[in-house]
């Protein structure tokens, strides 16, 4: 019968608003005009504006007038709404509401798989799968009523749909929540236009690496911009014709982290477009920066889960930057409204959309203000996608999309009577639209005549029957109908079943007895119940830990930053890795971030002064070859990924940035992988914790890319387990040095053609050879993997034919084979001190090998590619005085002068000389030896590690780690739902190039 | 400079004349040797500056600042020059994998979860081209460790220098290695793709299931090698008879506290003799290992620490902890293969962030060979046990310094030349130049 009745409401809904002309009537025509007057109701049109004791009229779905009581039109049904509250509804513009799912992609490259080098789209589609700018979620919208009630029930009318696959995911679709025909549920069709940063169901290899992705969509632009002129080699393309079509609309890009926001943001800038950021809820991380972006942001209320953490072993595993997140998260959305930062909010996170008004209420006790709730749900969406004439305020001529509730909104116990979608009801929780609560008089009209009670009814399933006794009764009440099952006396073996229909205060029915006599009865409203006081008090927020930075361990709060100092470092013996040597008992002075003086018995006024007495002072360790603080490392969709650039993803978080300072390094050469023969565009970085992206970059130093030779970039079962079956060429070195004819030969005619059209552009500009044309312009410099002497004197002859060169051979364990190869080539080497063996081009690697190049004449560097071998890169170093009998002067300049050089950065760092950046460590000990501890490291005169405040900070650590594990537990105690512990497993990048373990909670990430 | 060039000049002893296929091992030591005014370094904590070593037929068998030297003997001046007991890898893939990558030459995981009567030292490769490259650096002794599967199988403590793995035995079959299931729930993903709602078996409460199934099997071969006589012989039963007369040990890999408050637990039931191996965590319960007489082998001294919270010196200070707690530890090297070259810098590194020298040392020589179960024959420099030495002129535990000149292997003269240093002489002769700087 309910179900029943559940229909036909549906059906008459349905035939209230105005039928399509086009769509034939089965029946007898039935147009109503749908016109409502909602009297004397609190009407929030909008943030800023509430109206007391107000009159809303709509008319055919949409708002007539919302004001005065007055000029209710004769047609218009009246319904009353005294005491209760009517909000626009809420709009989600990141929904993928009534669109088909989609498939899980494979990640399609490494592990053995085989490479797919093109897309497995059908038709005249692009290159790339990921690319899928031709998706019109319109044209796929179907309604869902199932999940649109769910939205409903949570307060939204109108959504944003799009189908949330690939990279470019076409057009989005505004539609309501209404349970209509799609003709009618679609507001406007082509509303938006979607992208991620990452590749959803594509099974094409490329990209799969964010850098890749990052660059996909930089070279899209170029090509949609260039398909422009119809080029006819190209053909029809309805990629690109449809990217170019989607430019005019709202665009709006699916970054999900806060790093991700600025670079999503970066590649808008670069192409003039303004995107609509969809963030990771960790924008509070990094607020600066994300206000820097000036864009709208889509954040989701997703908060953490507390965990149980009751188990100290199982606490173990979580990490203090997983421990604050779950503190800090639900700041967010506050966090955004004090930085004046523009934002709407979705469900779409969310695993019960029933969880979002929750997740709400916890985001204003976190500071949120309701205005600007208010604002991210109804005029914010609305406007960005240009929409706010039809949605988003209680304004006359938009939509009728609004609730009706009891109270304001987001209280926890208002309760959400009805939504109406474009003009529609739909009832919420319409049993409890007048409150019936209260005693009534009960008559059982019986065979020997009236027999009184009175009934106390508390709410829905609750009443009690109050007789001789007090007793409790089976209760049901949806606002209709009503049913009671009470034994009347606790004693007595008497029991009645009463059944009846709801007319406001007055009730009706028919019951039966213990004994089977029937009978009618009455209940009468007579007076309301005492109501218990509101016991949803908000609990008074604990104080909440800070923000720190990088938010990490051992980062800093703003009261902590680092700053630059004057530093007089006094009577330390100096490295200068010059041709001054050693220098005993000598002073450094370091103001504004250079090194001013170096001399005996200097002095400063206003300095901090350092005792150097028995200590040794050295320029900061250089690692060329390193892994640590990118997003991702190797894009190896490709055997050319020279468009990619690690600089696109730098990760200021990783924790190893700090442990490589107390190591003694200050500079960085982050590099690609070694997938593939033409790698990524490297990233020079300066070690300074705590800093941005953009802050970590070494400015002004002449840009690198990495390329690779040998088993990794042949895909050797080596490199990508065995059992690989390669289907990317090249598969032995001999294909190897034909990708690299090939790409500059390419190059070569590229940058002919280029200089031939001018400004006319009828040339495709390629990111992938415009690195290579600087290459050949000696604009940016090559740091090549390399092992065995055949490869390397093959891609030398290579460079010598084509016009390039080899600045940096890296790893070049077989270099003292062809040192004096090298060194006539005039490349400089970066090699490992002692690794061999681990795969059969390193089976002839000899530890003599940086000895012997140096020998030859070559600049020789000692790289880590591996983060923690780079905490030792000093004593790596001093391994050459082991096996060759290097002087240890020498030695350390492998690790300080010569890899500045290499990396033409010596007139900045690499040495202690006056004028040179200020970057400095002061070791415990000789810095050759296994004994020496780095007590200060200094990157621009500031320290930014210190060994007596490491100790500081460990203590800082384990203490907020602490406070917050007890507030878990407090959660927990007092009933919040938790789930497991969860391990805070970190991805580590490496090269992959040989084994290390980074410890039980670390995930190698990257292929080769 | 002059100390370099003496260097060189020892290091060219074997130049030009072999490949490594010619460094052959040594024979039986048929005159007494004497070590004379060297700074010995006992391995059990004790230096004895201008000290003499005597050792003949293989054994040491006068150590001290007033022996004599025997008529005779072969004299070697250690004025200047440090001795060492020879450097013991606690626990290594060494002689079962060549080149890691290539499959063909990997003989270090079999197939099956139980395979405690897998034995180590049948396919231990006494040719390995990266042996050489270890003895070079003072190591003499490995443990050689089968892996994969909860139980791997048994290792043998080998002395590096021998014709044949019959020859390299040292301590046949002394240890049954145990993998402690990781008994850490798994990552749900990450990034994009942390939503995955997939249904995954909870690891942990299957890990206790299979140790569980450990402890049962454990549980039979103590039954099992009590009875005098087999209707019917298992031979996996059989295997592990050692561990119930205490000629085995059991090495259980683990690492975080839960896996050894697990491991713990095998001690209490069956009496075994544990060891754990890996240890990262084993700090946090030291106090705990010392009261069951638990060892330790440290396998990751040169590791990142397990969390980005930890101290940024965990790993380097872990033996420090123990040693303070008082447990008996090793160290060694989780890459045992080429990089177990590095063992006395792994010891080095503990130095700096604790250990005393000697303590550090002893962690790589008399502690690595009590955990072993040959401190009877090996581990320190004292009369009656082998004459396994190492000699260096400067301190071995710091590579600025470490350079090694002699070895001995039961008295036996060891050739420190390796494949390496034979690519080195190649090359100088390609680029014709003979001395250092």
């Amino acid at each position: 019968m309910k179900k029943l009745l559940w229909l036909m409401g549906g059906l008459w809904l349905a035939q209230c608003t105005t039928a399509q002309e086009t769509f034939p009537v089965n029946g007898v025509a039935d147009k109503r005009a749908g016109c409502f007057a909602f009297t004397h109701a609190t009407i929030v049109k909008d943030a800023q504006t509430t109206l007391k004791d107000a009159t809303l009229v709509i008319r055919d779905g949409r708002i007539v007038s919302a004001g005065g009581n007055s000029n209710i039109p004769a047609d218009a049904v009246i319904i009353d709404c005294k005491d209760k509250y009517i909000y626009p509804s809420f709009i989600d513009i990141y929904s993928d509401y009534g669109t088909p799912a989609s498939a899980v992609g494979a990640r399609g490259f490494g592990g053995g798989t085989q490479a797919q080098l093109t897309s497995s789209t059908k038709g005249a589609y692009g290159w790339n799968q990921a690319i899928k700018s031709e998706t019109d979620a319109y044209k796929l919208f179907t309604a869902d009523d199932s999940k649109a009630k769910g939205l409903r029930e949570s307060g939204f009318g109108a959504v944003l749909t799009h189908v949330k696959d690939g990279i470019a995911r076409g057009t989005g679709t505004f539609v309501s929540l209404g349970n209509e025909k799609e003709n009618l549920l679609v507001i406007k069709d082509k509303a938006s236009a979607h992208y991620a940063l990452s590749k959803g169901s594509s099974t094409q290899s490329y990209p799969n690496s964010m850098m890749g992705i990052i660059a996909l969509l930089r070279q899209t632009f170029l090509d949609a911009q260039w398909y422009k002129t119809r080029p006819a080699k190209e053909g029809l393309n309805l990629s690109l014709q449809s990217w170019n079509e989607n430019q005019a609309l709202p665009q709006i890009i699916d970054a999900g982290d806060k790093w991700n926001d600025l670079r999503a943001d970066r590649i808008g800038d670069e192409f003039g477009v303004q995107y609509i950021i969809k963030g990771g809820g960790n924008e509070y991380q990094r607020i600066k920066e994300i206000a820097g972006t000036r864009a709208t942001y889509i954040l989701g209320l997703n908060f953490p889960q507390t965990q149980d953490v009751e188990d100290p072993n199982d606490a173990r595993f979580v990490s203090l930057t997983d421990l604050k997140h779950w503190e800090l998260a639900p700041t967010n959305p506050s966090v955004m409204e004090k930085a004046n930062i523009p934002f709407c909010l979705t469900t779409a996170e969310l695993r019960d959309v029933k969880q979002f008004m929750t997740n709400l209420r916890t985001a204003l006790n976190y500071g949120l203000t309701e205005t600007a709730a208010i604002n991210a749900l109804t005029k914010t969406p609305a406007t960005v996608l240009g929409l706010y004439d039809q949605v988003g305020s209680l304004d006359a001529g938009k939509w009728a999309n609004f609730l009706i509730t009891s109270g304001n909104v987001f209280n926890e116990r208002t309760t959400i009577f009805q939504n109406w979608v474009q003009g529609n009801k739909f009832s919420i929780k319409d049993d409890t639209w007048k409150d019936l609560r209260g005693t009534y008089k009960l008559v059982l009209n019986t065979s020997s005549g009236p027999v009184n009670y009175t009934l106390d009814f508390k709410s829905n399933t609750a009443a009690s029957l109050i007789g001789k006794d007090t007793v409790t009764s089976k209760f049901y009440y949806d606002g209709r109908q009503v049913r009671i099952n009470v034994a009347p006396e606790r004693r007595g073996g008497e029991n009645l079943r009463l059944s009846g229909i709801v007319n406001n205060n007055a009730w009706t029915g028919y019951g039966e007895d213990s004994s089977g006599n029937r009978f009618s009865w009455t209940a009468t409203y007579d007076q309301p119940s005492v109501q218990k006081a509101d016991s949803a008090r908000k609990r008074p927020l604990e104080p909440l830990g800070k923000v720190t930075y990088p938010f990490e361990p051992f980062g800093w709060d703003e009261t902590q930053a680092p700053k630059q100092e004057t530093l007089l470092f006094k009577n330390a013996t100096v490295w200068t890795s010059e041709k001054e040597g050693v220098l005993q008992n000598t002073d450094v002075l370091v103001r504004n971030g250079k090194i001013a003086s170096v001399g005996k018995n200097l002095s400063a006024t206003g300095a901090r002064v350092i005792d150097g007495t028995g200590k040794h002072l050295t320029a900061g360790v250089i690692d060329e070859h390193s892994h640590i603080a990118a997003g991702s490392i190797n894009e190896g969709g490709q055997s050319i990924t020279s468009e990619v650039r690690i600089g696109d993803n730098l990760n200021p978080d990783d924790i190893n940035i700090y442990r490589q300072l107390s190591g003694g390094v200050t500079t960085s050469h982050i590099l690609h992988g070694s997938a593939n023969t033409i790698g990524g565009q490297t990233q020079l970085i300066k070690l300074r914790w705590g800093a941005n992206d953009e802050d970590l970059k070494f400015k002004g130093a002449d840009p690198f890319i990495k390329f690779a030779l040998g088993e990794n970039v042949k895909r050797s079962p080596s490199a990508i387990g065995n059992n690989s079956n390669n289907n990317r060429f090249p598969d032995t070195r001999m294909g190897v040095e034909e990708v690299l004819v090939d790409a500059f030969t390419r190059a070569h005619d590229y940058e002919n053609a280029m200089k031939a059209s001018g400004k006319k552009g009828s040339v495709r500009r390629d990111l992938e050879l415009d690195a290579l044309v600087e290459i050949l312009n000696e604009k940016r410099f090559i740091t090549c993997h390399s092992y065995i002497q055949s490869e390397i004197t093959a891609a030398m002859r290579v460079a010598e034919k084509m016009g390039y060169k080899y600045n940096t051979f890296t790893h070049i364990l077989e270099g003292y084979k062809v040192a004096d190869k090298m060194k006539q080539h005039g490349a400089a080497a970066s090699t490992f001190s002692d690794w061999w063996y681990y795969k059969m081009e390193v089976v002839d690697a000899i530890p003599y090998n940086a000895w012997l190049m140096q020998q030859q004449g070559m600049n020789v560097a000692i790289n880590s590619d591996d983060a923690e071998m780079a905490r030792r890169l000093n004593q790596e170093a001093a391994k050459s005085i082991k096996y060759g009998g290097m002087s240890e002067e020498n030695a350390l300049k492998m690790v300080t002068i010569n890899p500045a050089k290499m990396m033409h950065i010596d007139s900045k760092v690499g040495s202690i000389k006056t004028g040179k950046d200020a970057d400095l460590v002061l070791w415990s000990d000789n810095p050759l030896s296994i004994y020496a501890k780095s007590l200060y490291t200094v990157v621009d005169g500031t320290v930014y590690f210190d060994r007596e405040k490491d100790i500081q900070l460990r203590k800082q650590v384990a203490a907020e780690r602490l406070r917050i594990i007890r507030r878990m537990i407090g959660d927990k105690r007092t009933g919040a739902p938790v789930q497991p512990a969860q391990p805070s497993y970190q991805v580590v990048q490496t090269c992959d190039d040989h084994y290390h373990s980074h410890g039980l909670l670390s995930i190698q990430s990257g292929d080769n | 400079m002059k100390k370099t060039k003496l260097l060189i000049a020892l290091m060219l002893q074997g130049i030009g004349m072999y490949a490594q296929e010619t460094v052959y091992p040594a024979s039986t030591q048929t005159a007494a040797i004497a070590i004379t005014n060297a700074t010995v370094h006992v391995g059990n904590g004790q230096v004895l500056n201008n000290s003499t070593v005597v050792f003949l037929n293989g054994k040491i068998t006068a150590v001290g600042t007033t022996v004599a030297t025997p008529a005779g003997a072969k004299v070697i001046n250690g004025q200047g020059r440090h001795v060492y007991p020879g450097l013991i890898l606690s626990a290594t893939n060494l002689g079962l994998v060549e080149v890691p990558s290539v499959r063909a030459t990997n003989d270090l995981t079999e197939i099956g979860e139980l395979n405690p009567s897998i034995r180590s030292i049948v396919a231990y490769n006494t040719d390995s081209k990266v042996i050489n490259t270890l003895r070079a650096n003072g190591i003499l002794f490995a443990n050689v460790c089968p892996e994969g599967g909860l139980i791997s199988g048994s290792s043998t403590v080998v002395q590096l220098d021998a014709w044949n793995w019959e020859d390299a035995a040292y301590r046949m079959d002394q240890g049954i290695h145990f993998n402690m299931p990781s008994l850490i729930p798994r990552p749900r993903g990450f990034g994009a793709q942390s939503n995955s709602q997939q249904p995954q078996i909870d690891p942990v409460k299957r890990g206790l299931e299979q140790v569980d199934e450990i402890k049962q099997f454990l549980m039979q071969a103590k039954t099992y090698n009590n009875l005098k006589s087999h209707s019917e012989v298992n031979l996996k039963l059989a295997a592990v008879k050692g561990l119930f007369n205490k000629t085995q040990k059991l090495y259980v890999h683990a690492n975080t506290v839960k896996q050894m408050l697990v491991a713990l637990d095998f001690v209490k039931d069956l009496g075994v003799d544990m060891v754990i191996v890996g240890g990262s965590d084993s700090w946090q319960i030291a106090d705990l290992l010392k009261q069951n007489n638990v060892a330790v082998i440290l396998s990751q001294p040169h590791n990142l620490p397990i969390l980005d919270d930890d101290d940024i010196d965990q790993p380097y200070k872990t033996p420090a902890l123990l040693q303070k707690a008082g447990v008996l530890f090793s160290i060694t090297d989780d890459d045992g293969q080429t990089r177990g070259r590095n063992l006395a810098f792994n010891a080095g590194t503990a130095a700096t962030y604790g250990l005393t020298k000697e303590e550090a040392l002893q962690a790589i020589t008399l502690n690595a060979a009590k955990i072993l179960g040959v401190a009877d024959k090996t581990g320190s420099i004292e009369v009656g046990k082998d004459a396994n030495l190492v000699i260096s002129t400067g301190d071995i535990l710091d590579m600025r310094s470490s350079m090694v000149t002699d070895a001995f292997i039961q008295g036996r003269t060891i050739n420190l030349d390796n494949k390496q240093k034979q690519l080195y002489e190649r090359y100088k002769q390609k680029y014709g130049f003979t001395d250092g700087n």
